[in-house]
C-alpha cells in the first residue's frame, strides 16, 4: 500500500503519495461511526426517545463495517490504514489483523444485545444522563484497542474506554456504585499508568511506537532490557484482564452497576487486556515468551483453580459470576502459556466464547434479579416455576461456561488441551510443568460446572428461600412485565441461541480462531508488509 | 543531567507508590497526581535529553541540518497529562461524591459492595 519511491510530485520522502483506497477505510469504520455517533447522541440527550434507535441504527452500521472488515482481512490478509498522510512508522496506523477484527466483530454483537437489554431497565432519567453515548464510546474504545496498529494509540484507546466504563460504573448514583467505582476506577488507572510506563521504556528501548517497527527492531535489543519492560506489561494487562494475584477488583465492583452494565463489563473488559497479552508477549516482543512463561503458567494455574472456588463461596449471584469471568481468564492464560498456534488459538477462541456467554449470563441473572427481587441466592428460589425458558437458558450457559459439550465453551478448551498434550511430549524443560496447566484446566470445568449448577439450583430448582422454608414457594417472585419479556428475555434468548448453534456448527468460528493465532504467530511478517509495504522486507 | 533526572524520576515514583499504599483516598489521589508526573518526566528523560535545538525543518529542505531536540515525547507527554488530568478530576469528584454518600475516605470503611461480615454460602446442595 505504502510506497517509498521517489514520487513526481512535490512531496517530501517520508510521505503518502497516494491517498488510502476508500476500500481500505473500512479499518476505521468500526471506530469512527461509535464515536460520531456516540457525541451526536450527546449533542441530542435531552431528546431521550432518539437515543435507543439512533444508537441501534448506529452500531447495526458498526456491525457491518465489522463484516465486511473481518471479510477483507481473512481473505487479502492483514490491513493497514495511516492517518495524516504521514508513511509509517510516523503516521499512526491502524492495522487490522484476523485477531483484532475477530475480537471486534463479538464486541459489536455483544453491545447489539446489551442495547436491547438495555431498553427493559434504563430509566428516563438514565438516558439524559447520557447511558447511550457512554455505551457507544466504549465500544470506541474497545474497538480503537483491537484494530489500532501504534502502542501508544493503544494506550489512549485503553483510556477511552476507561472513561466510558467510570461513566457506565456511576451512573445512576447508588451508593454501592460508588463504592465500586473508587476500587475500579484506581486500580484500572494505575494498571494503565503501568502501561505507559511499559511504552515508555520500549521508546527509549527501540525508538519507536509503531507495531510493525517493533516487531523489526525489538529483536535487536538484548533480552535482559526486554525482559524487565514485558514484566511491566504483563502487570499492567494482567491488572486489566484480572489475573489471580491482582483480581480483587473484579468481585469487588462487578455486580454494583446495573446488570446491563456488568454485562458489557463482563463481556468486552477483561478481554481487552487478554488481547494485549497476546499482542505484547507472542508478536511485539515474542521473546519476552519464553522469559515469562514460567510466570504465565503459575498464575494461570493459580486464576483457574482458585476463581471458581471464589465463586463457590459466594451468596451473591452476580459476585459469583464474576469469579467465573477469572476462570475464564485463567483458561486464556493457560493459551498464552503454551504460546504455540493450538496455544493462541484456544486462547483467541475462548476469548470469543467468554465474551457471549459471560455477558449472556450476566443477563440471565439481571432478569432473575428483577423477578425474584433480590440477587442473594440464600433468598432466591422457585424461579423455575415463574419462568422455565429462563431457567433452560441458564443451565445452557452454566453448561458453556463449564466447558461440556455441546456448547461453546467445549471447543475451546478442546483445542486449549490439544495445546498442552502436544507441547508434553516435547523435549522441553518445561514440559513437564504443562501436565499442571492442563489439569488445572481441567479442575477449572469441574469447579465451574459445580459453583454454576450450584447458582442454578438455588435460584431455580430450590422450591423457596434457604433454610426451613425451602419448601414453602417463594412469595417474592413476580412474573417478567411485557417489557421486561420483549426487551429483557428476548435479547439473552437470541444471544443464547449464537451460543448453541455456533456451539453445534464449530468450523466456521473453530477456522476464525485459527486464522487468528496464525494472524499472531506464523503470518506476523504479513503485519509488517501491510504496514510499510511489499519492497520493505 | 540524565543521572540527575533518573534520581528525581525514582523519588516521584517512590512517593508516589508510598502514598498509593495508604488507606486514606485523598493521599491515594496525592499519589496519582505524583505518578502521573513521574510517567511524564520518565517519557521526557527516556526520549534522550539533547540540546534544545527546536525542531524545525529549513525550506526547502526534508531534514534539518543539525541534531535537534527530540519532538515526540513532549507530543506523548501532551497527551498523557490531558488525559492523566481529565481522568485526575474525575477521581477526584469520585472520592468527594463517596465521601458525601458512604460519609467515608477510608478504605476499610467502605464495605457497601463487599460487606464486611457477608454471609456464608448456603449449605444445601
Amino acid at each position: 500500500m505504502a510506497s517509498s519511491a521517489a514520487t513526481p510530485k512535490d512531496l517530501p520522502p517520508a510521505m503518502l503519495d497516494v491517498a488510502t483506497s476508500i476500500a481500505d477505510w473500512v479499518v476505521v469504520w468500526p471506530i469512527v461511526l461509535p464515536m460520531v455517533g456516540a457525541a451526536i447522541l450527546l449533542m441530542l440527550r435531552n431528546r431521550t426517545e432518539w437515543q435507543a434507535p439512533f444508537s441501534f441504527a448506529i452500531l447495526v452500521a458498526t456491525l457491518l463495517a465489522n463484516f465486511s472488515l473481518i471479510q477483507t482481512v481473512f481473505t487479502k490478509g492483514t490491513l493497514t490504514m495511516t492517518m495524516g498522510n504521514w508513511l509509517p512508522p510516523f503516521g499512526i496506523s491502524f492495522t487490522a489483523d484476523s485477531l483484532g477484527a475477530l475480537f471486534a466483530l463479538v464486541s459489536t454483537v455483544v453491545m447489539i444485545v446489551v442495547l436491547f437489554f438495555v431498553q427493559s431497565e434504563v430509566e428516563d432519567r438514565e438516558t439524559k444522563y447520557g447511558y447511550h453515548p457512554l455505551m457507544l464510546i466504549l465500544l470506541t474504545g474497545v474497538s480503537g484497542a483491537f484494530l489500532t496498529g501504534d502502542l501508544f494509540n493503544l494506550y489512549v484507546w485503553f483510556e477511552v474506554m476507561l472513561i466510558a466504563s467510570f461513566g457506565l460504573m456511576v451512573i445512576g448514583g447508588r451508593k454501592i456504585q460508588l463504592d465500586a467505582a473508587i476500587k475500579y476506577g484506581f486500580i484500572n488507572f494505575l494498571a494503565t499508568t503501568f502501561f505507559l510506563i511499559g511504552i515508555a521504556y520500549i521508546y527509549g528501548l527501540v525508538g519507536t511506537l509503531n507495531m510493525a517497527d517493533i516487531m523489526v527492531k525489538a529483536p535487536l535489543v538484548e533480552n535482559g532490557a526486554i525482559a524487565s519492560v514485558a514484566a511491566l506489561f504483563f502487570l499492567a494487562f494482567a491488572m486489566k484482564a484480572a489475573v489471580f494475584p491482582v483480581n480483587s477488583w473484579l468481585p469487588a465492583s462487578y455486580h454494583a452497576p446495573d446488570p446491563a452494565v456488568s454485562a458489557l463489563f463482563a463481556g468486552l473488559l477483561t478481554k481487552v487486556g487478554i488481547y494485549g497479552l497476546l499482542r505484547v508477549h507472542l508478536m511485539l516482543i515474542p521473546q519476552s515468551h519464553a522469559q515469562l512463561q514460567i510466570a504465565f503458567m503459575v498464575v494461570a494455574v493459580l486464576t483457574l483453580v482458585l476463581s471458581p472456588l471464589g465463586a463457590l463461596a459466594q451468596t451473591n449471584a452476580r459476585r459469583a459470576l464474576g469469579f467465573l469471568v477469572m476462570g475464564g481468564i485463567g483458561a486464556m492464560l493457560a493459551g498464552l502459556a503454551f504460546g504455540t498456534p493450538y496455544g493462541i488459538a484456544g486462547a483467541s477462541l475462548y476469548a470469543v466464547h467468554s465474551m457471549l456467554t459471560m455477558t449472556a449470563l450476566y443477563l440471565a441473572v439481571g432478569l432473575v434479579e428483577r423477578m425474584g427481587g433480590t440477587s442473594d441466592i440464600r433468598h432466591l428460589g422457585g424461579l423455575y416455576k415463574a419462568s422455565s425458558p429462563l431457567s433452560i437458558l441458564f443451565l445452557i450457559l452454566v453448561f458453556a461456561a463449564a466447558g461440556l459439550p455441546p456448547f461453546l465453551g467445549f471447543w475451546p478448551k478442546l483445542t486449549l488441551l490439544q495445546a498442552g498434550i502436544s507441547l508434553t511430549t516435547q523435549k522441553d524443560p518445561l514440559a513437564v510443568y504443562h501436565w499442571w496447566v492442563i489439569g488445572a484446566l481441567l479442575l477449572n470445568s469441574l469447579l465451574t460446572s459445580i459453583a454454576g449448577s450450584r447458582l442454578w439450583a438455588h435460584i431455580f430448582w430450590r422450591n423457596g428461600r434457604e433454610g426451613k422454608q425451602s419448601e414453602i414457594p417463594n412469595a417474592n417472585i413476580k412474573p417478567l412485565d411485557r417489557r421486561g419479556f420483549v426487551w429483557g428475555l428476548l435479547p439473552t434468548m437470541a444471544l443464547v441461541g449464537i451460543i448453541v448453534v455456533v456451539g453445534l456448527w464449530p468450523s466456521l468460528y473453530i477456522q476464525a480462531g485459527f486464522e487468528s493465532a496464525k494472524s499472531v504467530t506464523i503470518f506476523s511478517p504479513n503485519y509488517i508488509t501491510s504496514v510499510f509495504g511489499e519492497n520493505s522486507q | 543531567m540524565e543521572t540527575a533526572l533518573a534520581i528525581l524520576i525514582g523519588l516521584f515514583f517512590t512517593v508516589a507508590i508510598y502514598l498509593l499504599l495508604s488507606r486514606s483516598l485523598i493521599r491515594m489521589l496525592l499519589g496519582v497526581a505524583i505518578l502521573g508526573n513521574a510517567v511524564n518526566l520518565l517519557i521526557f528523560t527516556i526520549g534522550r535529553v539533547t540540546r534544545e535545538v527546536p525542531p524545525i525543518v529549513p525550506n526547502g529542505q526534508y531534514q534539518p541540518l543539525e541534531p535537534i531536540a527530540n519532538p515526540l515525547p513532549q507530543a506523548l507527554i501532551l497527551t498523557a497529562i490531558v488525559i492523566g488530568f481529565s481522568l485526575f478530576a474525575f477521581l477526584l469528584v469520585l472520592t468527594y461524591r463517596a465521601y458525601q454518600e458512604l460519609n467515608a475516605d477510608n478504605t476499610d470503611t467502605m464495605r457497601v459492595a463487599e460487606p464486611e461480615d457477608s454471609p456464608r454460602p448456603p449449605l444445601s446442595y
